[in-house]
């Protein structure tokens, strides 16, 4: 509770929670497409890339200003992205391995220059390392500024462009012949995905950025066959382990941002994973049995109405180990043919035997109507 | 320009010395195709022969080396909306967030324009469509869900809904169970009374006669094209598929029945 007080009554802290919400849903948002046109480790290699950029945009300009550093990573992730696109198209190596190449280059030289900027006689450079893990509490406004434009600018292109982002993630060919300029629609989609992630860079940290691009995607991809709707909740679980990361690391000392955010994220893939309705592992489990169970019910119905139907009455009861031995799917029968008591179909007419019900006679002809068509 | 331009003959489909390069490997080599309107016209070959190649170089979404296209008689930049394609079923990702309408929509999304949204009248259209391929009680069915003939309807629907006179299908039969054969025929001849032209990659050897008027025998280079009757005979499927003589003889065979 008092932590929600502090989030309306602090300045620093709101605008902190602010920044990361927006950079949560614009990068949520964005990944929701990287991970529809499997490009989710585009980000990561994105993010590293940008890494010298930032220590070039400082080295040039001798500023730290947000825009100058965001405006450096941007040019740079870009950059990063189009020589990924060239590697991939233009030479053997495939879209994995220039992924790689381009990710540690990059992110090597990064560090590099990093290192160099920190043995520079001026003391101006202190705090270009928070880039590296993300430090929210060092967040100004013209930090947030920074943020809220490029993000806002990013959403609305995004939402400008809706239909056509949908044809080219779905089908790029089609879409060429329909008359889009596929290749610039991809390349303005790409240029998004930078703006989302160099925007995140000094709350989240280039390392873990990607987490921001993926995880929200991938969770809500668990809950929806929409694609609105699962960019949405992208954007709203991207929001939600921003703030989550960026307000606890703000609130505790020396706590790094990027690794709380991530945990955050994590905690929610992995819940998305397991429970998600239709997707989820759990309840897909438990249909899967539930459908097992009804086949082996099925089979065993059957199995009894077959026997019986040699007698003249469909309730003749029959024993247990003719049943087991009739049937590869029934397994062993018991099991089965105790639900089939719980559910009326069958019952017992004394420790071996067992008759079907009148209603599992029933039951017993529609299955074999199903499965035979009719004919029997 | 050759001789049949001046006969007053406007081709739905003129393809002229077209090659197409793979890494200097040629996969489509002077090629020469004239489809006249109205027709059903069948691409057999061997695999590797550039079947597939040569649709998506008519379309452009490959470079071509050297050749050119017209459709009737423009050329495609200048108004593509007169082609529909229906590319294989295995070229897009089938888990994707979306269902059956929204992807027969997406084939009005061009004469849309940008920025602008379907709206009730695209739905109408859609929904028309699929109930040309005999799909109107799938239209919210969630595509992960469809099987191969269903996949195979939606794209075809998808085509449908762009108005086109020409339409460029790949392998629409490939792998479709006995209704959907059916109603990819039943639609093809629909089509044909309509006035349109139709040009499918086609893998089965024995149907062509059944299913087609014309036919484009292809190995990199064209074997023979025209009438089905005319050239679809033992020594052009010889020269088409080369060594498998056996195998040419039996469809032969089984079509003289």
């Amino acid at each position: 509770m008092d932590l929600l007080v502090d989030l309306f009554n602090d300045y620093t802290l709101r605008t902190v929670a602010l920044g990361a919400a927006l950079l949560g849903i614009s990068s949520g948002a964005l990944g929701g497409f990287a991970l529809l046109r499997r490009q989710s480790l585009l980000g990561d290699a994105i993010s590293h890339a940008a890494l010298p950029g930032i220590a070039l945009a400082f080295l040039l300009t001798g500023s730290k200003s947000p825009l100058v550093l965001v405006l450096g990573a941007g040019v740079v992730g870009w950059f990063g992205s189009v020589l990924i696109a060239a590697l991939t198209r233009r030479t053997p190596i495939t879209y994995d391995t220039s992924l790689g190449i381009l990710l540690s280059v990059f992110f090597g030289f990064g560090l590099v220059l990093l290192t160099f900027i920190q043995r520079m006689p001026n003391a101006n450079q202190a705090g270009l390392d928070s880039f590296l893990f993300g430090q929210a509490a060092a967040l100004m406004q013209r930090d947030i500024m920074v943020i809220v434009g490029i993000g806002s600018v990013v959403l609305l292109i995004t939402v400008l462009f809706w239909k056509e982002f949908k044809l080219i993630s779905f089908d790029p060919d089609v879409a060429q012949t329909l008359g889009f300029p596929v290749r610039a629609l991809e390349h303005l989609l790409t240029a998004l995905l930078v703006a989302a992630i160099v925007i995140g860079l000094q709350t989240v940290g280039v390392v873990l950025m990607s987490a921001m691009i993926i995880a929200p995607a991938a969770a809500a991809r668990q809950w929806t066959d929409r694609l609105g709707v699962m960019i949405v909740l992208a954007a709203i679980i991207g929001a939600v382990s921003g703030v989550g990361g960026a307000v606890s690391s703000s609130l505790v000392p020396n706590l790094p941002t990027g690794p709380i955010i991530v945990v955050v994220a994590s905690i929610i893939v992995l819940i998305s994973l397991l429970f998600a309705l239709r997707r989820g592992f759990v309840f897909r489990k438990v249909r899967e049995w539930k459908s097992g169970r009804a086949l082996r019910v099925d089979a065993v119905l059957v199995d009894l109405y077959t026997l019986a139907s040699q007698h003249e009455t469909a309730g003749y009861p029959h024993s247990e180990r003719v049943l087991n031995v009739m049937s590869t799917m029934s397994g062993t029968a018991r099991r089965t043919l105790k639900l089939l008591e719980t559910l009326e179909l069958a019952r017992p007419i004394d420790a071996e035997r067992w008759a079907l019900t009148s209603e599992g006679e029933e039951r017993a002809r529609r299955v074999i109507d199903r499965q035979f068509g009719g004919r029997s | 320009m050759t001789s049949s331009d001046q006969n007053g003959q406007d081709w739905a489909v003129d393809v002229r010395d077209l090659t197409v390069a793979y890494r200097e490997k040629p996969v489509l080599w002077d090629v020469d195709l004239q489809v006249p309107d109205g027709v059903l016209m069948a691409i057999v070959g061997p695999n590797g022969a550039g079947k597939t190649t040569l649709i998506k170089a008519i379309l452009e979404l490959v470079p071509s080396a050297a050749g050119s296209v017209l459709i009737h008689g423009q050329t495609y930049q200048k108004d593509r909306s007169r082609i529909a394609y229906v590319p294989q079923r295995g070229s897009v990702d089938w888990d994707f967030p979306t269902n059956v309408l929204d992807v027969v929509t997406m084939g009005m999304y061009g004469s849309l324009g940008w920025f602008r949204r379907p709206g009730s009248k695209e739905r109408e259209r859609a929904l028309k469509a699929l109930a040309e391929v005999g799909m109107e009680s799938f239209a919210d069915r969630q595509i992960s869900q469809l099987s191969g003939g269903q996949q195979q309807r939606v794209f075809l629907a998808r085509a449908l809904v762009q108005d086109a006179d020409v339409f460029l299908m790949d392998e629409p039969f490939q792998g479709v169970d006995a209704t959907t054969e059916r109603a990819i025929v039943d639609l093809l001849r629909s089509l044909r009374k309509r006035g349109k032209t139709v040009i499918v990659v086609h893998h089965d050897l024995q149907t062509v006669p059944e299913y087609f008027d014309q036919v484009l025998l292809l190995n990199v280079r064209r074997i023979a094209a025209g009438p089905v009757e005319e050239v679809f005979t033992e020594d052009n499927l010889r020269a088409t598929y080369g060594g498998r003589v056996a195998f040419v003889s039996a469809v032969l065979a089984r079509r003289d029945d």
